[in-house]
Order: structure tokens, then C-alpha cells, then sequence
């Protein structure tokens, strides 16, 4: 009797000292974080701590909110906030309207002939942002190859102004945002069990009824988070409106490096770039959420079916 | 005429029936390459502007390119910044997605969105930020500098690739190692690195690409002798149209297919 409580006892101990062991040491393998973590602790964390410090002190050293204030009560800052979401929602909506379709087609592709339709995803993905914005602009310029097949065509006359513009900036951003649109989408549709539209037929729906009421809701939680992952980026562009908008166009992180490199005023920049940062942050959120309600729902369709 | 009329998915639906999507496929795949792929031919052009296709074909704006000493300046500077930004990152990256994989403590979701923060900050809140910080450091245009921030922006895409390699990859194979006595560091480099290469690869090269363009952190934090290739690129777009560039564009979308390929090759590679 004795024996055996004395058995399990040091059974029990041992497991004690094993699961410390275990604890100790998956604390050793944590610490190889350590090093990244402080390579983004010290040249962003604390920065970015910096600048909101920065944002909240007023012209006297003191702490105040006049930075903001000024944001929430200038003209000029108003009508950047406006460009700014223009331009976001534009840029979403024709991702939206024309990546919709070729990711549709793309997610009913045998997988050899997608993943070949897929290089012409990536090749713009991995293709430098500068590059794609140049080549706009040689595409786009008044004598470039876009009016000029326009004119040979006998569609216009005139050259039309597609650079330097509005125009010019959302057809630019548009082919550079796609790609974040296509990739999350076409992972979501490939989830979808091809079985409920096939359930869908068999019940009767024809083509249309098919697509409109079951696969169009089921790949909607992927799409809002590509169109979240757009509307995010869109809203602290930079190089793309310097370049295609030609001063007509001026969105916020431009004038954030305009308050930087022209007028040093770190107030002025940093509480923009706080605002902008929040904005960013407010939609992460938002898209990380669908992204989750959509892992559940095609896991839960994946026992179902 | 029967593939006009043949069922095209679970809906039946016929191929016919919907001619409509696959044109607008069509067009918007010509839409996502063609801006990059025509710069190509017309960067051979002879004449003093681009024209394609050109009329003359020449060498003559990657002659200017490669004989600019300020062009050629610039380059060193970008390549210098980028291998030294994927030998740091990619290590850094792939130790911490290692430590975060193995240790599996119930926080280490907020390690994780802390390393991918710079994915979520906009980069010119980072930009003004490093600035500021190299400002009072005293390490504005220096390499390190570049090469600091650029491994930043970088190691977050490391950790992702890797994490997602280890989700495919059995742990068991390395604690087989470890009960026969190998230690975990040795484990790890002869047992799990060999069957992770795919992502540790692709991790690099995505961290020598985001390195090399880069434009707005290098915008703020490079010049001078150590202007890097984006930033000379970038200021020269804002006033003309310069050929030169064209050339250049090509050379970097060159470099962008060749590292896509060497990855696509190892993806088969793993399969």
C-alpha cells in the first residue's frame, strides 16, 4: 500500500519536474524572438511612441490637443481627408468590379491553368511599385501609347489628359491594388465546398439563381477583407499620387512628408499620421473579423456537406 | 461549336453563356501586365523619347545608364543594402518564427502581431519615424541605417512565410533527432531547415526585394553618396520623363522575374 502511493508520488514529482523542464525550455526557444522583436522595438515601436508624444504637445512644449484641433478645424486639412477617401473608395470599387470576375474565373480553373493565370497576379505583385507607376506614365502621357491608339483607332481627336490627374492616379493605383483583392479572394472562393452550388442546381436554381444566392454570399466575407486590405493601403499611398496625380491630387501622406521635409513641423505630421494610423488600424480590424467569420463558416460547411 | 455549348460548371451553365466573363478575365489579366511588359521593348528605343514599338532599336539608354557614375553610385548602394538587409532579416525572421512555433505559450499571438506590425503601420508613419530616430542618432544616409529599417520592414514577411512552412512541417522529426541526442540547434539546422528551405528561400528573396524597392523610408533616410536607386529614380519621375529610366525599369522587372522564377522552381521542388 504504502509502496504504491510511494510509486505514484515520485511519478508525480517527476512529472512536476518534467513540466518545468518543458516551461524553462519553451521559454529558451521564445527568446529567439528576441531579436527580431527588438529590431522592431527600437527602429519602429519606439518611434511611433515618439510621434504620438510628438502630436500631442502644442507649439509651447506643453501638452495640448491644438495639433489635432487644427486638423479638425482647417479647410485644407478637410478637403486632403476628402481626396483621400475618394480616391480609396474609387480604387476599391474598380478593384472590386474587375477583380471579381477574373478570380471567379480563376477559382474555376483546373489548378495548372490557375496557377498559370496566377503569375499574371504576381508578376505585378513582385514587380518594384515605382516601375508600375512609371510605366503609367509612359502609357498614360499626352503623346503616350494609350492616346495614341485611341487616335489611330478613331475614337478621339485630341489627345485626352489621363496623367497628372485624378484619372491618371486611379487607374494607376487600381493595377497595383488588384493583387491584394485577387489573393485573399482567390483563397476564400477555393474554400467554398463546390458542392453547395451543385446542391443548388440539383434544386432547381439555374445558372444565375446558383451564383447570386449561394456562391455570391458565401465568397463575400473574403472579398470585404480584400477590400478592406485595399482601402487600407490606398489611404496612406504615396508614390503613385506624387507621380500619376502631378500635384493635383494631394492625399494625406503626402502632406505628411510636405510637413517633414518642407516646413519641419512635427506636430502638424505626426498628428496626421496618428490619425492615419488609427484609420488603418480601425480597418485591419474590421477585415482580420470576416477573415475569421469566414475560416469558421467554410470549416463548418466542410463538416456539413 | 460543342464547347460553346458544353456545361462550364456545377451550374451548367455553358461556356457560350458566359463568352462575357472570360473577355473581361482576358482583359483585366492584359490590364495587371502589359503597363510592366511594354516598358521593356521601349527601352530599346534609338530616339531621344520612348516610343513603342521603336522605330530604331539601340542600346543607347542602357549605355547611359551603365556609364552614369551617379546611376552606377546609386546601384551599389541598393544591392549593398539589399543582401545585407535579406543576410539579417531572413535569419532573424525564421528564428523567430521558429520560437514562436515551438514554445506555443498562450501569448504568443500578440508576439505575432507585434513582429507584423510594420505590415500594419502605414510606411510613412514609419518613414518619419525612422527619420526621426536617425535624426538624433546621427545615422541619416548611412548603410547601416538603410539597412536597419529595411530589415524591419522585412522580418515580418520572413516570420509569415515561415510560419506558414512550419504549419506543413512534422515537429516530430526534430524531437527523433533530439531522443538520439542531437542538440536542438543541431536538430533544427540538419532536420528541419533542410525540409523548410522552400519558405526560408522565398523569405529571403522577398526581403532582398523589399529592400531593393524601397522608396519611401530610403526617400527620408538615404542621400547624398548613398542615395539608393529608388530614391534617384523617384525624384527624377517627379520632374521628367528621362529614358534612362526606362532602362533601369527594365532591369529591375528583370530581377523581379528571375527571383519569382527561382521561387516558383523551388515551390515545385517541395512537391
Amino acid at each position: 500500500m504504502t509502496a504504491v502511493t510511494q510509486e505514484t508520488m515520485s511519478k508525480e514529482l517527476n512529472a512536476d519536474g518534467l513540466a518545468s523542464d518543458e516551461t524553462r525550455e519553451r521559454w529558451m526557444v521564445l527568446g529567439l524572438c528576441g531579436p527580431a522583436l527588438f529590431l522592431i522595438g527600437i527602429v519602429m515601436v519606439v518611434p511611433v511612441a515618439w510621434l504620438f508624444w510628438l502630436s500631442a504637445v502644442g507649439a509651447d512644449g506643453t501638452l495640448s490637443m491644438e495639433n489635432y484641433e487644427r486638423l479638425w478645424q482647417s479647410k485644407s486639412y478637410a478637403r486632403i481627408f476628402l481626396t483621400t477617401f475618394q480616391v480609396a473608395f474609387v480604387t476599391t470599387g474598380i478593384c472590386m468590379l474587375i477583380g471579381y470576375p477574373l478570380t471567379y474565373m480563376m477559382a474555376q480553373l483546373p489548378r495548372r491553368a490557375a496557377n498559370i493565370a496566377m503569375i499574371c497576379v504576381l508578376l505585378p505583385f513582385w514587380t518594384s511599385l515605382l516601375v508600375r507607376t512609371y510605366a503609367w506614365l509612359v502609357l498614360l502621357q499626352r503623346k503616350g501609347l494609350v492616346n495614341t491608339w485611341l487616335i489611330d483607332a478613331g475614337i478621339i481627336d485630341t489627345p485626352l489628359r489621363l496623367v497628372h490627374n485624378f484619372t491618371g492616379n486611379i487607374i494607376g493605383m487600381s493595377q497595383i491594388m488588384l493583387p491584394f483583392l485577387i489573393l485573399p479572394l482567390y483563397a476564400s472562393m477555393r474554400a467554398i465546398d463546390q458542392d453547395f452550388v451543385k446542391a443548388a442546381a440539383n434544386l432547381g436554381a439555374g445558372p444565375f439563381n446558383a451564383f447570386w444566392r449561394v456562391f455570391l454570399p458565401l465568397s463575400l466575407p473574403g472579398l470585404f477583407a480584400g477590400m478592406l486590405l485595399v482601402f487600407v493601403l490606398s489611404l496612406g499611398f504615396f508614390v503613385t499620387p506624387v507621380v500619376l496625380g502631378g500635384g493635383r491630387i494631394i492625399m494625406v501622406a503626402m502632406r505628411i512628408e510636405k510637413s517633414i521635409s518642407l516646413y519641419s513641423n512635427w506636430g502638424a505630421a505626426s498628428a496626421l499620421a496618428v490619425v492615419l494610423l488609427i484609420m488603418t488600424l480601425a480597418c485591419l480590424a474590421v477585415a482580420a473579423k470576416l477573415l475569421k467569420l469566414d475560416k469558421s463558416q467554410s470549416s463548418s460547411g466542410g463538416t456539413e456537406g | 461549336m460543342s464547347w460553346f455549348s458544353a456545361p462550364a460548371s456545377e451550374t451548367q451553365i455553358t461556356h457560350g453563356a458566359r463568352l462575357w466573363l472570360y473577355i473581361i478575365s482576358g482583359l483585366v489579366m492584359f490590364f495587371l501586365v502589359v503597363p510592366s511588359l511594354i516598358v521593356m521593348p521601349m527601352s530599346f528605343s534609338g530616339s531621344t523619347y520612348l516610343e513603342f514599338p521603336p522605330e530604331v532599336w539601340s542600346t543607347r539608354w542602357y549605355g547611359a545608364y551603365f556609364e552614369s557614375k551617379a546611376w552606377m553610385n546609386a546601384t551599389k548602394t541598393s544591392l549593398t543594402v539589399a543582401v545585407l538587409t535579406m543576410l539579417l532579416a531572413t535569419p532573424m525572421g525564421t528564428l523567430a518564427a521558429y520560437g514562436l512555433h515551438v514554445s506555443r505559450f498562450r501569448f504568443s499571438m500578440y508576439i505575432y502581431v507585434v513582429l507584423s506590425l510594420p505590415l500594419m503601420v502605414p510606411v510613412i508613419m514609419i518613414a518619419i519615424g525612422v527619420f526621426f530616430l536617425y535624426a538624433k542618432l546621427g545615422m541619416i544616409n548611412s548603410i547601416s541605417g538603410l539597412v536597419l529599417a529595411h530589415s524591419m520592414l522585412a522580418v515580418p514577411l520572413v516570420v509569415v512565410l515561415i510560419a506558414s512552412g512550419l504549419k506543413s512541417y512534422d515537429m516530430n522529426q526534430e524531437m527523433v533527432a533530439r531522443s538520439l541526442g542531437a542538440s536542438r540547434a543541431r536538430a533544427f539546422l540538419t532536420i528541419t531547415l533542410p525540409q523548410i528551405r522552400f519558405s526560408v528561400i522565398t523569405g529571403a528573396l522577398l526581403a532582398f526585394l523589399t529592400s531593393l524597392d524601397e522608396v519611401i523610408v530610403a526617400l527620408f533616410v538615404s542621400g547624398g553618396e548613398n542615395a539608393t536607386i529608388t530614391r534617384r529614380m523617384f525624384n527624377a519621375l517627379r520632374d521628367q520623363i528621362d529614358p534612362t529610366i526606362a532602362s533601369i525599369s527594365t532591369l529591375l522587372i528583370a530581377v523581379s522575374m528571375l527571383l519569382l522564377i527561382t521561387a516558383q522552381v523551388f515551390g515545385k521542388e517541395r512537391d
